[in-house]
């Protein structure tokens, strides 16, 4: 039961820590609560159906779907959380005065919804599709322990969503002037922890070369599977031996996220 | 469109096949060389679905019911890298030995 907790927690975690993040990011955007809604479910009737033909799906480019269909979801998200950054550094400033002027009313923001709810969708939708597989493999086994593993899934998920509501819980704690930079370097740090693992899916389809494998190895010190180590995967990719094509991805989508902002930052906001 | 990408071609890689059965990795120790990239089929007989993870190998793939998943490794260097099945961890236990 234990390890039916675990393993769907570890899968919510980072679907979680992405909705609580953007949900303090879109805090002044009108009516943002039923987009990001929509997104989660979304994401989690995707998980569904992505899960009912992944068997398929992984047959394809030689067996090695399942990376593509992976480094396509998280190409597309990264895009997605990098267009929010990009719109938010020449828009933030001045919905950032306009919420504390108007004390706390709300702005409009279509173009970062459109960013965060399908950034969402595709989070929930690549690790929900893990656990739909994980749970369907729980239904239709024989285990006697079948409903101690249904009620162990249960509370990984109340886990996982825990973690981000106390993400968000702290990020609202933050003043609304300081907000949209500190959720800015985490979407960040989100989007090239995601290049990052694109990076990883696309070695693993032997589409990439790993370079040198591990670049480095931290495991002794802050193994991938503890505590922090969970968070900080999650968080911001943390990986304990990566090999150097992980991290030279992980540095570029940094660095032009990094750079695109700081330009639209320059830029009168239209 | 994807199989004729450069990349995926593995006529040359060394080909190495774990299978699952009863949750359990046969061989649970496998020998490859180090050095080089190898290709790792995992023969899941099993009718649950397993994911395939290492924390050593930085790997991960989920491995359907009745179905083989392909995961490539390396080059590694010198040393034992485990892995588990990480949807039944309690039994399937295994490692990769590069030698």
């Amino acid at each position: 039961m234990f390890a039916a907790t675990l393993i769907v927690f570890r899968e919510s975690l980072e679907a979680a820590l992405v909705i609580g993040i953007v949900a303090a990011a879109t805090r002044p955007i009108a009516g943002r609560g039923w987009w990001i809604a929509l997104g989660a479910a979304a994401g989690v009737a995707g998980s569904v159906g992505v899960a009912a033909v992944a068997g398929s799906i992984s047959q394809l480019a030689g067996g090695s779907g399942q990376e593509f269909f992976t480094a396509i979801v998280l190409a597309l998200a990264v895009a997605m959380l990098a267009w929010h950054n990009i719109w938010m550094a020449s828009h933030g400033r001045h919905m950032a005065a306009q919420a504390r002027d108007l004390g706390q009313s709300l702005v409009r923001g279509d173009v970062a919804l459109t960013a965060i709810v399908t950034a969402i969708a595709l989070t929930v939708l690549r690790e929900g599709s893990e656990t739909v597989l994980f749970l369907v493999g729980i239904a239709s086994s024989a285990h006697s322990s079948r409903s101690a593993l249904a009620v162990g899934s249960l509370l990984g998920l109340a886990a996982g969503g825990g973690a981000g509501v106390l993400i968000y819980a702290g990020l609202v704690r933050v003043p609304v002037k300081r907000l949209f930079v500190v959720t800015g370097w985490l979407i960040l740090l989100l989007a090239a922890g995601m290049a990052g693992q694109f990076a990883r899916v696309l070695i693993q389809a032997d589409v990439l070369p790993a370079l040198a494998s591990p670049l480095w190895d931290t495991s002794s010190w802050m193994p991938e599977d503890s505590a922090v180590g969970t968070l900080l995967h999650a968080l911001m990719g943390y990986t304990a031996q990566p090999s150097a094509t992980q991290v030279l991805f992980y540095f570029t989508a940094l660095g032009l996220i990094l750079v695109a902002m700081r330009r639209a930052q320059t830029k009168p906001a239209a | 469109m994807l199989a004729s990408l450069p990349g995926v071609t593995y006529a040359a890689d060394p080909e190495f096949t774990i299978q699952l059965r009863e949750h359990r990795f046969t061989p649970s120790e496998i020998k490859v060389p180090a050095g080089t990239k190898v290709k790792l089929v995992i023969d899941n007989q099993d009718s649950t679905p397993e994911e395939f993870d290492s924390f050593a190998l930085n790997r991960e793939k989920i491995v359907f019911a009745n179905s083989k998943a392909i995961v490539f490794i390396g080059p590694l260097k010198p040393g034992r890298y485990e892995f588990i099945g990480e949807f039944n961890q309690e039994s399937a236990k295994g490692a990769v030995v590069a030698e």
